[in-house]
């Protein structure tokens, strides 16, 4: 963490400069999140008319939950699925693109514009889609002898949300993949060539090693992504159903807090959330530490 | 690639195809749709081509929207959702280049307990602690109003981690030869490091326009007043609407196609500082 | 450092542009007439008609004016208003539907009791002029009525007219008898329809109704009505057969599951399904988005059960007045309420939308205007109401933290026609997980 070897006298500035990042900070991030760490060790009604202090009640409940721990379930297949999905869609493409040269330019366009879509739109777009009365593709289906009701059975519906997920990040996952590709040196690619390596060999000892820093990095961001970017994608759609089959964390903390009003659970939940996301964040700390002491 | 066959290229081609035609499908179902009439749907009379209730629709959608869903027109919830992110974006972009500014041009105590409390709110994404911060938006009277819309999500470690980037790349020796002419910091800052970080503070501008235009969930717990709806919290209500008392597709689905064109409009004609911005702020 | 270019010049004013945004007071309020916000969750043709009746109580008189505000869902209208009470930020009115009843009535501090209301306000409110079968829902102990009946529906058989006479059934004979409901889906799905019947409200239908219909508790002390030291029984031998009927009739479509709340609509007006169980005000939307000709019945029993059928419970909503609003508009509350109890307003609401006429003098007006003559088949939710006096097990439901049970419930169903779960599991394991929540809300409601 160093600063410019040439710096400016001032004793008040820099903190004047400071203010506003920190006031916001503070205000809005702090201060709500010391609030969820307090009210985790408190039962309190709906009104929030009167509290009781019980301790950590509040977590070994959640530990004694089969929903929550299904919760913990469903997040990580659901995590798991978005990430494979919109990885290797965003390498195919980015393999392709790379092979294409400069004649990817049109191509680019039309992969990259779904990033620009909100995952509620998203959502909303594919639900549409597999809707079991008016769907194009719930009729498709329906066509080809299979049922679909997402309404009913969990695993169509997982698939759904799974769709509008993947779909929407694919376009992200392109990007870095293409970035990488082009990055690699062409001389090492033309020397294994001459050696009698085919595209294959080519891709699986030169490519993949020199994509590992990327795809790394690309990991951490669809997991991150997949916990918790989708709320809007769940929310607009399935509303964590049917049963709980499409309720994941950061759907069942809102859910919990919002709806069921159950403030301390709600609370706890946060907590745990937190906990995996300062996880995430270690896990990309070795590419901020790179920043930091730049 | 080296040694790359016709038949690859042609492979290539076709990868990429099939892959843009995926991409396009739901967009392509959703501009359908938004051309027939509410009936047309439960009659299964929408089919692969554009019907002709096109202009009849999207008039309806902006202007008298859904009243009895709960649905405001979308022509002011459009307003709304630039308003939100354009503050978003601006706020951000000056918050963070001043307090990166602060950290990379000046020695002073507690500089580095600063750093870490910024970095802090990287880990602290607003589903996470929606309870709380809600109620301090509420106790702070700011629900229903554009400062509660925005002022919650200006803070942003990502943005301030790429200005000092930036300034840790800016030599030295221009600094020493302003304060030589006798320059202030500040004087410094405005003549010499934001027009050197232009490009980067329109890169920034790109992808952080994206994300406050995007946002959801905040938007729909801090407004019961529907002058202050956004359009992509409004499609939601349309949504339930749907699905339930009134099959208002063609709404919702022309609905959806205004709220996603201006995003992606700004991704079309903005590319490469949109590329630049994601891969240079890589969250 | 001024130099003023035009970019400079242009700058400036698309930032004084937002800046006048911003500066916007956030709520113009005007002064007279006194402004009381509405929240309620009726979308699409009830929606309308709620509308109206806020504008035509608005236009006769110029003091108060009634703003309604559509807030989603039933859940989401009742926890949003709650959460609102939390930031001081709520409306005055809340539309809270019935499940939500013991949550309101425990949160004595937040309610403005409607009797009380009425009391301060001085206006004529006689709580014997509602029928005691919505009444019964909303009173306290002491017979005082806490909210004010708004909407209150029963659910009711509704047949698409056009796809029986299609599959050679009598369209004026609706079934009665659950093996008739399966006999004539069985028929119309012979005659290429694709499903026999759906639900909407899962549990309320196939738990709760069922369970009054036929005479069975829901859960001990009078269904909750005796207290919340209640526990749920839902695990008896008539729901379990009728969940396995369900889970059977799931495979071939006889029963096509829709979803939660009224999601399973579309499948009866686009006509997929023949049949449809859902709540009386359910008609409004059906008639507006449909184009068959539409029959009513009766909710079907199950013939073997001794007594059946008993009588149905309500759904539907009330009015909950919330405290901490400024005293004037209590006064417009009152008003308010004073005229949606009036004969025409209520016989007006109940002929348009199919929610049950709550005072007998509605009901009386309706007859003498001779509508259910006019539109027979109309008040077959109010004789399912008022079929045998009611017993302890038909009186009516009152569970705290009710909307997470209907949950539970629903989730457990769910897996039971997804062929996950048999019947006997899932309604064991919903009545276990019921009893936790009804215990987590004893301990905070002493």
């Amino acid at each position: 963490m160093q600063a410019k070897r040439v710096t400016f006298p001032g004793k008040i500035t820099p903190y004047l400069l400071l203010l506003p990042q920190v006031a916001v900070t503070l205000v809005f991030f702090v201060w709500p999140a010391g609030e969820a760490l307090v009210s985790s060790l408190f039962a309190q009604d709906a009104f929030g008319l009167g509290s009781t202090f019980v301790g950590l009640a509040n977590f070994a409940a959640l530990l004694r939950d089969p929903a929550y721990l299904e919760a913990v379930g469903v997040s990580f297949l659901f995590a798991f699925c978005v990430t494979v999905l919109a990885m290797g869609l965003g390498l195919l493409f980015a393999a392709a693109a790379d092979a294409l040269g400069k004649a990817a330019g049109l191509y680019q366009v039309l992969l990259v514009w779904p990033y620009a879509v909100a995952p509620a739109v998203a959502g909303v777009l594919w639900l549409f889609m597999f809707d079991p009365s008016v769907g194009m593709i719930a009729r498709a289906l329906r066509t080809m002898g299979l049922s679909w009701n997402h309404m009913l059975d969990g695993g169509q519906a997982l698939t759904l949300v799974i769709l509008a997920a993947a779909w929407k990040q694919v376009s992200y996952n392109f990007l870095f993949f293409y970035a990488g590709l082009r990055a690699i040196p062409q001389g090492a690619l033309e020397a294994a060539a001459l050696d009698g390596a085919g595209p294959f060999q080519r891709f699986r000892h030169i490519v993949l090693p020199l994509l590992a820093p990327t795809t790394f990095f690309l990991l951490v961001v669809n997991l991150t992504y997949a916990f918790f970017d989708t709320f809007g994608i769940i929310h607009a759609t399935t509303g964590g159903g049917p049963g709980r089959a499409t309720t994941i964390l950061v759907y069942k903390v809102f859910r919990d807090g919002f709806e069921g009003l159950d403030l301390g659970g709600s609370s706890a939940q946060s907590v745990v959330l937190l906990v995996i996301v300062v996880a995430l964040t270690a896990l990309q700390f070795r590419h901020i530490e790179h920043k930091v002491s730049y | 690639m080296a040694g790359t066959s016709r038949l690859s290229l042609l492979f290539a081609h076709l990868v990429l195809i099939a892959g843009a035609a995926v991409m396009m499908l739901p967009l392509y179902v959703a501009f359908v749709a938004s051309t027939y009439a509410g009936a047309d749907f439960l009659s299964g009379r929408v089919g692969l081509l554009p019907g002709p209730h096109l202009v009849e629709n999207y008039r309806l959608a902006l202007t008298t929207g859904s009243s009895t869903a709960g649905i405001p027109p979308v022509g002011p919830m459009l307003w709304n959702s630039l308003v939100v992110a354009v503050v978003i974006a601006a706020g951000k972009i000056s918050i963070s280049i001043l307090s990166a500014f602060a950290i990379c041009y000046f020695r002073f105590p507690l500089r580095v307990p600063a750093f870490w409390l910024i970095f802090m709110t990287l880990m602290l994404p607003v589903e996470v602690r929606i309870l709380p911060t809600f109620e301090v938006a509420a106790r702070l009277d700011l629900l229903n109003s554009y400062a509660g819309l925005t002022v919650p999500l200006i803070a942003s470690a990502t943005a301030t981690f790429l200005f000092r980037q930036v300034f840790m790349t800016i030599p030295d020796e221009l600094t020493e030869a302003a304060i030589i002419d006798g320059a202030g910091p500040l004087r410094f800052f405005w003549s010499i490091l934001l027009p050197l970080s232009r490009t980067n503070i329109a890169a920034l501008f790109v992808i952080l326009f994206l994300y406050g235009w995007n946002q959801y969930l905040w938007p729909l717990l801090v407004t019961t007043d529907a002058s202050y709806f956004t359009v992509v919290m409004g499609i939601r209500r349309l949504v339930g609407a749907a699905a339930e008392a009134d099959p208002v597709w063609h709404l919702v689905m022309a609905t959806a196609i205004l709220a996603l064109v201006p995003p992606v409009l700004v991704i079309a004609a903005l590319q490469r500082l949109f590329v630049r911005g994601l891969t240079e702020t890589e969250k | 450092m001024v130099h003023s270019s035009r970019r400079g010049v242009l700058t400036a004013l698309v930032v004084s542009a937002f800046a006048a945004t911003l500066a916007q007071p956030a709520a113009a309020q005007s002064q007279t007439p006194t402004q009381i916000q509405w929240w309620h969750a009726m979308a699409g043709p009830l929606g309308e008609k709620l509308e109206k009746l806020a504008a035509d109580f608005n236009a006769t008189q110029g003091e108060y004016k009634i703003v309604p505000v559509f807030k989603g869902t039933y859940p989401e209208a009742m926890t949003g208003a709650i959460a609102a009470f939390r930031a001081k930020q709520h409306p005055a009115i809340v539309q809270v539907f019935e499940v939500g009843t013991a949550t309101m009535m425990s949160a004595k501090g937040a309610i403005y009791p409607t009797y009380k209301l009425m009391a301060d306000a001085g206006e004529p409110f006689d709580p014997k002029a509602y029928l005691p079968a919505v009444t019964g829902y909303y009173t306290d102990t002491g017979g005082n009525m806490l909210s004010f009946p708004f909407n209150s529906s029963t659910p009711i058989l509704y047949v698409n007219k056009d796809l029986f006479r299609k599959a050679g059934l009598d369209p004026e004979t609706p079934p009665k008898t659950w093996p008739e409901v399966e006999a004539a889906a069985l028929k119309v799905q012979a005659a290429g329809v694709p499903c026999g019947f759906t639900t909407q409200w899962p549990s309320w239908v196939n738990v709760e109704n069922l369970s009054a219909w036929h005479n069975v508790p829901v859960g001990t002390l009078e269904n909750g009505l005796g207290g919340t030291a209640t526990r749920l029984t839902i695990a008896n031998p008539l729901t379990q057969k009728h969940w396995e009927a369900l889970a059977r009739w799931q495979k071939t479509k006889i029963y096509d599951y829709g979803g939660r709340q009224s999601k399973a609509d579309p499948k009866f007006f686009s006509g997929e399904c023949a049949m449809s169980i859902g709540s009386s005000a359910a008609r409004a939307g059906i008639l507006a988005n449909s184009k068959f000709e539409l029959g009513y019945g009766m909710m079907p029993y199950w013939p073997d059960v001794q007594g059946a059928p008993q009588n149905a419970i309500i759904g539907g909503a009330t009015l909950w007045v919330l405290t901490g609003r400024p005293a004037e508009e209590y006064k417009g509350v009152a008003k308010f309420f004073g005229y949606l109890s009036r004969p025409e307003v209520q016989a007006w609401w109940h002929q348009n939308t199919g929610y049950l006429p709550i005072t007998q003098a509605a009901y009386d007006l309706s007859r003498a205007q001779g509508f259910y003559e006019k539109n027979p088949g109309t008040d077959v939710s109010i004789r399912q109401m008022t079929l045998k006096a009611p017993t302890a097990n038909s009186k009516g439901l009152r569970f705290g933290n009710f909307l997470q049970i209907r949950d539970v419930i629903e989730e457990e169903l769910e897996a039971t026609l997804a062929g996950q779960k048999t019947p006997q599991a899932a309604l064991a394991a919903a009545e276990a997980r019921g009893n936790e929540q009804l215990r987590a809300f004893e301990k905070a409601n002493p």
